[in-house]
């Protein structure tokens, strides 16, 4: 076998080697840390899959040695190749800082928000994201949009009005199932993921599908709301399992399994996939061999403690401390007197769909 | 009267048949191609012809011809793309339905010259009635000799199939289109790999408008450099213009691309003049995609040159003071035309046809419409202009496809040139709805700094 030629690239001035057919995304990850654009789509197990959510765009300065001109646009990163002597520039960028909050924006304006109920929360990478790159207002002022809610069998929630249609479930059901009974549907902002005919996804492997997905979008029904991953303790543990690797990661309180999932890597992409058996039937710590606590380089907002040191090192009144800053505030006004939100006669339970203000709005009967 | 070279049978009764095609001369040029040409030689005459793809985008069909990969055993595919959905355009309508053997006979040679031995035809959905009138004309030219098997002795085998679309404004998109050729849903494809090197099944392909293939049948029987002289500079031959909004005279129009704008809306022999006997206020001269330019702007340059109606001179200026020529959609406003409703009007049919798959795209344009609507009916506010300036720069640029441009340009162009109309909405809402803003300065002439 003839070796692979090796290109030299330099991500935002740090200068790498890597395969010829390498993508920037993947030699920024070389690199690591702030280097690595964010991927929402993109997810290296899965072929086919990036480009869409346009998070990891970033700016070529040089082409390459031989045709040293910049590309025009802003590209993705995660499907353009590197070139000989491409100079690239990520978080060095305005350009591409401007165009990413463009991006945060747009995927925020029809996502709920919803993060206080989502079992995502915590390990979302949107969730991650908008701390990095989003505004903490917003200048969205109409009702988003939602969608008729779909029932995709015992296992797996599905909630549309989260979704950011990365399409990472429709390849991995395409690639791993290969019986894929769940596309999108429709077009445009109204575009969803749907399975065909409403019939539930069955198949071994399916399960996966929460695994991959970034947002809340696809949760598993056998964990929903029993308790919050940073609660939980990840353990790596196998068993001897037929269908799969038997390879996961499972998520305790105390000798109480909560869930089970993929180990996945530090880019958040799983590294073995599981089958619907280990991951929602075997919830008793004597159906594993526990291997020892998996270290997760915890990418969440919650974990990497932008809210207030690192959670579980911090006693909640610390917290508070540090966040004051040696202020004292007062509480001026009991809101929960004044809001409208909590009005009894307003139920908000009845709407369909996610709360906007305008409900709050008094009863003009 | 201007050259004509596409529509200069149109009017001949029967022209639709293949007996009265062939009697007026048709087929000469695959004779011609097939007999005394091989296909580089044809390649090398497009080039020479300096024929600019009719779609859009306007680039270089003879370059283009050239890119395509040519791996050993590899069949080749050459796919005409006729799903004409962008708004005001309707050529290629007007192209097929009339003299479709004109089309079919570009094919031929264009297939012959590409190595394509499955030319396919994609039609818009919305096109019910034409795909039996290309499937037609199809059956005949191919009982006389010029499809199938062994044209003309030539040991050169072409067929051509028509597919339909089910109606999206993305299937437009080259590599949409071929998506949706195969079979599947019609997004886009990132690119690289451009269709040249792998597009239909994997294998090179190349995409073009009905018109420019149409356009080779001219060019193989006069000769590339004759059909160069026709136009100026980089503008050659002949382009169809399909003209609506408030003229006299709403048509498809061949002209060749020496003539101003002024002339092509007010002469007889095109548009006839601004309808009613209102005045013109502005025009959005290639397709709604395309920016829209108040009437100072579009009948002169910056420069204080008339603006002629041809690839450079339309995009002089850039876009903050020019336009493009685009696919010849030659939409015209007069002075009762309200530009925030238009620009309503445009940006909703973009939130419709955004395939979702890209962020900026999907909520983008579904975004800039609630706004625009919003600012329609008289509910905005001032800072909603900036806002939306904001979206479609955000937009612009950083899509998979150019639908995502398509449904920025036509807003940033309206806001450019029109804010104070945008402003008088916001401001007096209410009588806002009750009448239009009117021709206002748009009409004035430009200061030209000396």
């Amino acid at each position: 076998m003839s070796e692979q030629p090796l290109f030299k690239v330099t991500i935002d001035n740090i200068t790498i080697e890597v395969p010829a057919g390498t993508t920037i995304l993947n030699a920024a990850r070389k690199i690591g840390g702030e280097v690595a654009p964010p991927a929402m789509c993109y997810y290296s197990k899965l072929e086919g899959s990036g480009g869409k959510c346009r998070t990891c765009l970033v700016e070529v300065s040089k082409g390459s040695e031989k045709d040293p001109r910049p590309m025009p646009k802003l590209v993705a990163s995660c499907r353009t190749t590197v070139m000989d002597g491409m100079e690239v520039k990520n978080i060095t960028s305005e350009k591409v800082i401007d165009a990413r909050n463009g991006v945060v924006e747009f995927l925020l304006i029809n996502h709920p928000l919803d993060c206080p109920v989502c079992d995502q929360a915590g390990e979302c990478h949107l969730q991650d994201l908008s701390y990095n790159h989003g505004k903490e207002g917003t200048r969205f002022e109409f009702q988003k949009r939602v969608f008729k809610k779909h029932d995709l069998g015992p296992y797996i929630q599905l909630h549309m009005t989260r979704c950011i249609l990365c399409y990472r479930c429709v390849f991995t059901a395409d690639q791993l199932t290969g019986k894929r009974e769940h596309g999108v549907l429709d077009r445009g902002d109204h575009a969803e993921i749907a399975t065909f005919i409403e019939k539930s996804l069955e198949n071994e492997f399916i399960g996966n599908v929460i695994d991959v997905c970034p947002v809340g979008a696809l949760t598993d029904k056998t964990f929903r709301f029993k308790n919050r991953v940073w609660f939980l303790k990840p353990m790596d543990a196998h068993r001897d399992c037929p269908t799969c690797s038997g390879k996961v990661t499972l998520w305790n309180r105390g000798d109480e399994v909560y869930r089970v999932t993929a180990r996945k890597d530090q880019w958040g992409e799983v590294e073995d996939w599981i089958c619907n058996t280990c991951r929602f039937e075997k919830k008793n710590t004597s159906d594993w061999v526990i291997e020892g606590p998996r270290l997760i380089d915890r990418h969440s907002v919650i974990a990497q403690g932008h809210y207030a040191g690192s959670i579980g090192m911090n006693k909640p009144n610390e917290t508070f401390k540090a966040v004051h800053n040696g202020r004292e505030p007062k509480l001026l006004m009991d809101i929960h007197s004044v809001s409208n939100v909590n009005r009894p006669e307003i139920t908000l339970s009845k709407l369909d769909r996610p709360a906007h203000s305008s409900d709050f709005k008094p009863n003009q009967d | 009267m201007g050259v004509k070279l596409l529509l200069d049978k149109a009017h001949i009764e029967g022209i639709r048949s293949f007996e009265v095609y062939r009697r007026e001369g048709g087929y000469k040029a695959v004779e011609k191609a097939l007999k005394e040409m091989n296909p580089e030689s044809i390649v090398e005459e497009v080039k020479k012809s300096g024929l600019r793809g009719r779609g859009g985008a306007g680039f270089p069909a003879g370059m283009k011809w050239s890119f395509i990969a040519k791996p050993e055993g590899v069949p080749r595919h050459l796919v005409c793309n006729a799903d004409e959905s962008e708004p005001g355009t309707f050529k290629d309508r007007y192209l097929m339905e009339h003299i479709p053997h004109l089309l079919i006979e570009g094919l031929i040679i264009s297939s012959f010259a590409l190595g394509s031995n499955d030319t396919y035809i994609y039609i818009r959905g919305e096109y019910a009635w034409i795909p039996d009138i290309l499937e037609q004309a199809i059956e005949e030219a191919k009982a006389n000799g010029f499809l199938g098997k062994n044209i003309l002795g030539t040991g050169f085998d072409c067929n051509i199939y028509v597919q339909r679309g089910a109606g999206a404004y993305i299937c437009g998109e080259e590599t949409a289109l071929i998506e949706s050729l195969e079979g599947k849903r019609g997004n886009p494809r990132i690119k690289p790999p451009f269709p040249a090197i792998q597009g239909l099944w994997q294998r090179p392909t190349v995409v073009n408008n009905v018109e420019t293939l149409s356009a080779v049948v001219p060019i193989i029987n006069i000769g590339g450099e004759e059909y160069a002289k026709i136009g100026i500079g980089r503008s050659t031959g002949t382009k169809l213009i399909s003209a609506c909004g408030n003229i006299n005279k709403p048509g498809v129009y061949e002209i060749d691309m020496t003539i101003s704008v002024e002339e092509f809306i007010y002469s007889d022999e095109y548009c006839g003049g601004i309808a009613n006997g209102k005045k013109l206020k502005a025009c959005i001269p290639g397709g709604s995609s395309v920016p829209v330019l108040p009437a100072n702007l579009l009948l002169k340059t910056v420069k204080g040159e008339p603006r002629l109606m041809n690839y450079e001179s339309l995009a002089d200026g850039g876009f903050a003071t020019g336009s493009s020529m685009g696919s010849g959609g030659f939409i015209v406003l007069d002075e009762d035309q309200c530009i925030v409703k238009h620009t309503y009007t445009l940006a909703r049919f973009y939130r419709h046809e955004s395939c979702g798959q890209c962020s900026p795209c999907r909520e983008g344009t579904g975004w800039m419409e609630k706004i625009l609507k919003k600012i329609d009916e008289g509910q905005g506010k001032m800072s909603d202009i900036d806002l939306l300036w904001d979206i479609q720069r955000k937009i612009e640029g950083n899509t998979i496809c150019p639908l995502g441009d398509a449904a920025a340009w036509p807003v940033a162009a309206a806001i450019r040139h029109f804010r104070d109309e945008f402003e008088w909405h916001i401001n007096h809402p209410e009588e806002a709805q009750k009448r239009n803003y009117g021709l206002a300065h748009y009409a004035d002439p430009i200061h030209v700094p000396a």
